[in-house]
């Protein structure tokens, strides 16, 4: 049966309405959750509040069970969805850069956006940098082509990669998951002692 | 009503284990109906792509990067990525509205730094986020929730990289946000 689109069941057109939906619940769900806030995410890497972790990881897990149980029960055919593709290289660099852009800004780009529409004007700045930085790397895109494409993978999955089933890697990430929802309870809570001018 | 820091108002989110299961389920949702994943730095580069096309077609379609999104008769930001990240916008005004978050322009900033520095760090970090979702394949929505939601073995590898890179730097930026 699924997935609709790529099995022809739902027309292109209604994709892109669909689309809008989705990305409605997408926004909410994000403003709703505290992301719409620099000093909600960045609580992250100092102890102080670890909200991203949760929503995080409790959708990621939820996701990851969820697409195998549509997977067995013949809803979802999971060949037929799309992958993200791995190329070593950039991607590894990729991951660094956006790391450190997560430090320095306090934004990712979705959680940005969601963080402009009530009225924060350093996530307008912020986002404003992700065009300039898109920019610049069209710019130098034609000297660091080759590192670009080198360590092409193809669209692997960890399964593909390591061998392991994926519900052992849902299995492995809902551990750690809970594992880690636990121990940032215990921290948040001797971090908080000691942060000022900061409501939760 | 009006201080400057939303967070001290002591503001009402939604329960996180709440919200990410709600997140977790709508990905399904959006993986069942368009077998594709949610995102948002892609949306980002379509719009830059049309700008390019806009201003000089031809140098558009000559560019090695923009030349790759670039097809005849069909606009670069006429993608399934362009259409969600419009009701991003929309669903984050209705939660704003609801829970009482939107408000007049302001900057929000740590305890230890001026609004202007803010101003000028968040410029950066998007810079450096532009240029690292290009590399990386896509950003926190894109790569690191969706692409280990489905087992992406990137998607994954992202994932790790952004939180080890941004706690690895986390003490030398740490008077940005303490």
């Amino acid at each position: 049966m699924g997935p609709l689109f790529p099995n022809g069941l739902i027309s292109g057109d209604w994709n892109l309405v669909i689309a809008v939906f989705i990305g409605i619940a997408f926004g909410f769900l994000l403003e709703a959750s505290g992301f719409s806030s620099s000093r909600n995410l960045a609580g992250v890497f100092y102890g102080y509040n670890f909200v991203v972790l949760r929503v995080f990881f409790t959708a990621v897990i939820v996701a990851m069970v969820g697409l195998l149980y549509f997977n067995y029960f013949g809803w979802l055919d999971l060949s037929k969805i799309f992958i993200l593709p791995t190329f070593l290289p950039s991607m590894i660099v990729g991951g660094v850069v956006m790391g450190l852009g997560f430090i320095i800004g306090g934004f990712c780009p979705g959680t940005s956006f969601t963080a402009i529409v009530i009225g924060k004007l350093d996530a307008l700045v912020f986002a404003v940098g992700l065009f300039i930085g898109i920019f610049l790397f069209a710019e130098v895109f034609p000297f660091i082509e080759h590192f670009y494409y080198s360590g092409n993978l193809g669209n692997v999955t960890l399964t593909d990669v390591t061998g392991i089933s994926a519900s052992w890697w849902a299995f492995g990430f809902t551990v750690i998951a809970l594992a880690a929802f636990w121990a940032s309870w215990l921290i948040e809570k001797k971090v908080r002692k000691r942060i000022k001018e900061y409501k939760f | 009503m009006n201080k400057v820091n939303s967070n001290r108002e002591g503001t009402h989110y939604l329960n996180p284990y709440l919200g990410g299961v709600l997140m977790g389920l709508l990905m399904i949702a959006t993986v069942f109906i368009s077998g594709r994943e949610l995102g948002i730095s892609g949306a980002v580069k379509d719009t830059v792509v049309e700008a390019a096309h806009v201003i000089s077609p031809a140098a558009a379609k000559a560019h090695p990067y923009y030349g790759q999104y670039i097809k005849e008769g069909k606009s670069p930001m006429d993608t399934w990525l362009v259409f969600e990240v419009l009701g991003v916008f929309i669903g984050a005004l209705l939660s704003g509205i609801i829970y009482k978050r939107v408000r007049k322009p302001f900057v929000e900033h740590g305890p230890s730094i001026s609004s202007k520095k803010r101003l000028v760090v968040a410029l950066i970090g998007g810079i450096l986020w532009g240029f690292g979702t290009r590399l990386g394949r896509g950003c926190t929505s894109g790569a690191a929730l969706s692409g280990s939601s489905t087992f992406s073995f990137g998607g994954v590898m992202v994932m790790l990289l952004i939180f080890a890179s941004a706690y690895l730097f986390a003490w030398l930026f740490r008077k940005l946000w303490t």
